[in-house]
């Protein structure tokens, strides 16, 4: 039902797998996500859609293996079928003519963030795309991304590639020489918390896609919510994407430890 | 509603009018009611397994001589799908047990899932004719299980339908369609959820010759009976066979299939499907919006029960972590908040707690699990409301803020609400808070399928007869329609569906099969 086509290392500890997905494929926009299990012993995680083809029914899933269930979908090989897989889920992104969009991205975010960049790039906005990692082997996907922006900046903690500095330095040079109408970041929450933190102290409206600890992704438990603005949301059926200024980064980066 | 006749004509018949005779009234209401054998509570507080172990032959046989087979059976009333109760009492009395759960068969598509979860004290057999005697209800339920249960065991359920000794009005239908392929004649009809109320309208639109094809979200078929309901009030087992029954009757499966994100409502048109039955259910968990509900260690307890249920999660070799609480407090005190509480015993609890703002009066839970989990060392916290949370340094939470609550006027429903007292407020350590408050509607088909009308609570509106919503093919029951209701009503809605959205497809479609119509004209 579900069979891996293909199998690709992006990274010592980053697979790409095109999966065996048609109607997932035909119905999914970007922004959405599935929900994964590996094994009848298996959980269920939540894993963005990098990529899909509704023409070969295949949906692409960028997994950085840091836990036992990322490391059994990394360990399937082509041939080898996911146990279960649902979706597509969550709500889209918000995509219209923004003006200019900066993308920052940390590590494994960019692979959610490519199709966002893709649609947000066929909408008209001028993309620049802003992709950071610890060093230079944990960045990804920078071809494609450059495929859909006008720009991309390529920033690493140890210098090891593009220039030195976080994230938030990439951001901040780009806000600060231009206008900038929307900025999304994807990533981990402390990064998004410091991206955030720096689009609001210059006013830049932000939206982050958040990756909290889910189990059905449907919205029947609540394992996934967080606070927005002072409200509940569940970030499943409410997101995954909201505005990064309402949003409790703090309390999400506690529950997100939760299980650890 | 009820076919009176046919039931006057069943109860007329000689073996029971002498069954009748056999015993004097008078001897049938001294016999004590049954005491369902049980797993001591301190074995089964440390274990999954099925704590009421059933009646044995001999208690069954004597439990169904106290029913007295009365004439206008009240019992039938208090019971949302009537089944004909002194019918298969009566087919237990006189030992043929192969007609007693055809009997069952004939209106329930689950009878040993209602007779193991259904609140009997508040339906059957709240209305048996011993209460006016003041003696104890005969054990409607109890006896519903041990039929549907012994059914199972000797193989005689319709699993391979072609070894059914016994033919009857049901069996007829089974055979017809069980096993056959799929023809183009058929009428496809879709169900969104393969909960009670999706299970039992399936069932009853197969035997009615329709092509059914069940869409579930999640990887696994049942609904709240898999990943809500525990193995030790009922082992997955159960629900397993109840299953593959209606596999044999031709209905198809479809897991992991979300309609209205994997599938639209148009991509349900396009595919052919003439009818849809939605049994979303009440998924959605409330949560109270107090001071430190995100706290972790703070959870609904759907996914505390998803977790522990579904992904088997107290299971050594399951992927799928859980916490396992010290001190661990419920919040509610329906059957959710119950399920809950036992659930913490069993992981290692020192202290399961539950905390209910009314009286022990006034719990919505089976009276049943009260006693259970009381036996088991739950402790009761009755009339206490939590107002906040308090997390330690790392965002755990550690203790939470109780009001203490007294009862004043009934409200509007005649339940007599709950006061604060002011200025009375515990702080009790805590390291595990489960929040079971009650659940609000499934929003995902409302919201996605256009032009359904759906009330202020998020409940799809339907036709109260026919359970037709405002789009003529699509119908709708269970929980999505009443808010968090029961199994058995759930069952209800799904048959009275299937009658509904039978009659007017058979307007609409040259129907192969319309001599199996006979299974429901009559009974609606």
């Amino acid at each position: 039902m579900n069979k891996i086509l293909k199998k690709d290392a992006l990274s010592e500890n980053i697979v790409q797998l095109e999966v065996e997905a048609p109607l997932i494929a035909k119905a999914r926009k970007a922004g959405h996500f599935v929900i994964l299990r590996v094994g009848a012993q298996g959980e269920r995680i939540p894993l963005t859609i990098a990529k899909a083809d509704a023409q070969r029914g295949t949906i692409t899933l960028i997994i950085q293996q840091v836990g036992v269930s990322t490391r059994h979908i990394c360990a399937l090989n082509v041939g080898d079928e996911l146990t279960d897989l649902v979706g597509p889920l969550g709500k889209a992104t918000h995509i219209e003519k923004f003006g200019t969009v900066v993308c920052a991205c940390g590590g494994v975010g960019t692979a959610p963030m490519l199709p966002i960049a893709e649609a947000m790039h066929k909408a008209g906005n001028k993309v620049v795309t802003v992709l950071a990692a610890r060093n230079k082997d944990l960045i990804i996907l920078e071809r494609e991304m450059r495929q859909f922006s006008d720009e991309v900046i390529v920033m690493t903690d140890d210098g090891s590639y593009g220039q030195k500095g976080l994230v938030t330095n990439g951001v901040e040079a780009v806000i600060q020489r231009e206008k900038v109408d929307l900025c999304v970041t994807i990533g981990p929450p402390v990064m998004m918390k410091f991206v955030s933190l720096l689009t609001q102290k210059y006013n830049v409206p932000t939206v982050a896609s958040l990756n909290t600890i889910m189990v059905d992704g449907t919205g029947m438990c609540g394992a996934c919510r967080i606070s927005v603005g002072g409200q509940t949301k569940f970030v499943c059926v409410d997101g995954p994407e909201f505005d990064a200024h309402q949003v409790d980064f703090d309390e999400m980066i506690s529950r997100s430890k939760a299980y650890n | 509603m009820a076919n009176t006749e046919n039931i006057t004509s069943l109860r007329s018949e000689a073996w029971r009018e002498e069954l009748r005779k056999s015993m004097k009234a008078k001897e049938r209401t001294d016999i004590p009611r049954v005491k369902m054998p049980e797993l001591a509570p301190d074995v089964r507080s440390r274990n999954f397994e099925e704590v009421n172990c059933g009646l044995t032959v001999e208690q069954a046989l004597q439990e169904s001589k106290r029913c007295l087979d009365c004439p206008d059976a009240p019992c039938m009333a208090g019971c949302p799908v009537e089944i004909d109760i002194p019918t298969f009492i009566k087919n237990i009395e006189r030992g043929n047990l192969p007609e007693a759960a055809k009997t069952l068969k004939a209106t329930s598509a689950l009878p040993a899932v209602c007779g193991r979860v259904c609140p009997q004290e508040k339906q059957c057999e709240s209305q048996c004719t011993f209460l006016k005697l003041k003696k104890e209800a005969v054990a409607i339920g109890y006896l519903e299980r041990f039929a549907a249960d012994a059914d199972r065991h000797c193989g005689l359920d319709p699993q391979s339908p072609e070894k059914e000794p016994n033919v009857g009005l049901q069996s007829d239908v089974e055979q017809g369609i069980a096993g056959q392929a799929r023809n183009d004649n058929q009428v496809e009809i879709a169900v969104v959820g393969s909960g009670p109320a999706g299970l039992s309208f399936a069932g009853d639109m197969a035997k009615l010759g329709y092509a059914v094809t069940v869409f579930e979200a999640l990887h696994e078929i049942g609904g709240v009976l898999k990943y809500g309901i525990p193995e030790f009030r009922l082992p997955n087992a159960v629900v397993d066979v109840e299953i593959e029954n209606l596999r044999q009757l031709g209905v198809v499966f479809q897991t992991n299939c979300i309609i209205g994100k994997t599938l639209s409502q148009s991509d349900l048109d396009e595919m052919g499907f003439k009818g849809i039955f939605v049994g979303s259910g009440a998924g959605l968990p409330n949560f109270m919006h107090i001071p430190g509900e995100n706290l972790n260690g703070v959870l609904s307890s759907n996914e505390y029960l998803t977790r522990v249920n579904l992904m088997e999660a107290r299971k050594a070799e399951a992927d799928t972590p859980v916490w396992l609480g010290k001190r661990v407090a419920v919040i509610g005190g329906g059957n959710t908040a119950m399920d809950s509480v036992r659930v913490a015993r069993r992981l290692g609890a020192e202290q399961a707690m539950i905390v209910y703002r009314r009286s022990e009066e006034e719990m919505p839970a089976r009276i049943e699990e009260v006693k259970h989990a009381k036996e088991e060392g739950v402790i009761f916290l009755n009339l206490y409301n939590p107002v906040e949370y308090i997390g330690d340094d790392t965002g755990k939470v550690k203790a939470m803020v109780l009001q203490k609550m007294e009862l004043g006027e009934p409200d509007a429903s005649g339940r007599r609400s709950p006061v604060p007292i002011e200025g009375a407020t515990e702080t009790i350590e805590v390291d595990e808070v489960i929040v079971s408050v009650g659940v609000s509607p499934n929003p995902l088909i409302p919201s996605e399928f256009q032009g359904l009308e759906v009330s202020r609570k998020g409940t799809i509106i339907v036709n109260q007869d026919t359970l037709q919503t405002d789009l003529k093919t699509v119908y709708a029951g269970g929980d999505i329609v009443r808010g968090g209701a029961t199994v058995i009503l759930a069952m209800g809605d799904g048959r009275k569906a299937a009658a509904a959205m039978h009659k007017q497809l058979q307007t609409s479609y040259q129907l192969p099969v319309t001599n199996n119509c006979k299974l429901i004209t009559g009974n609606w």
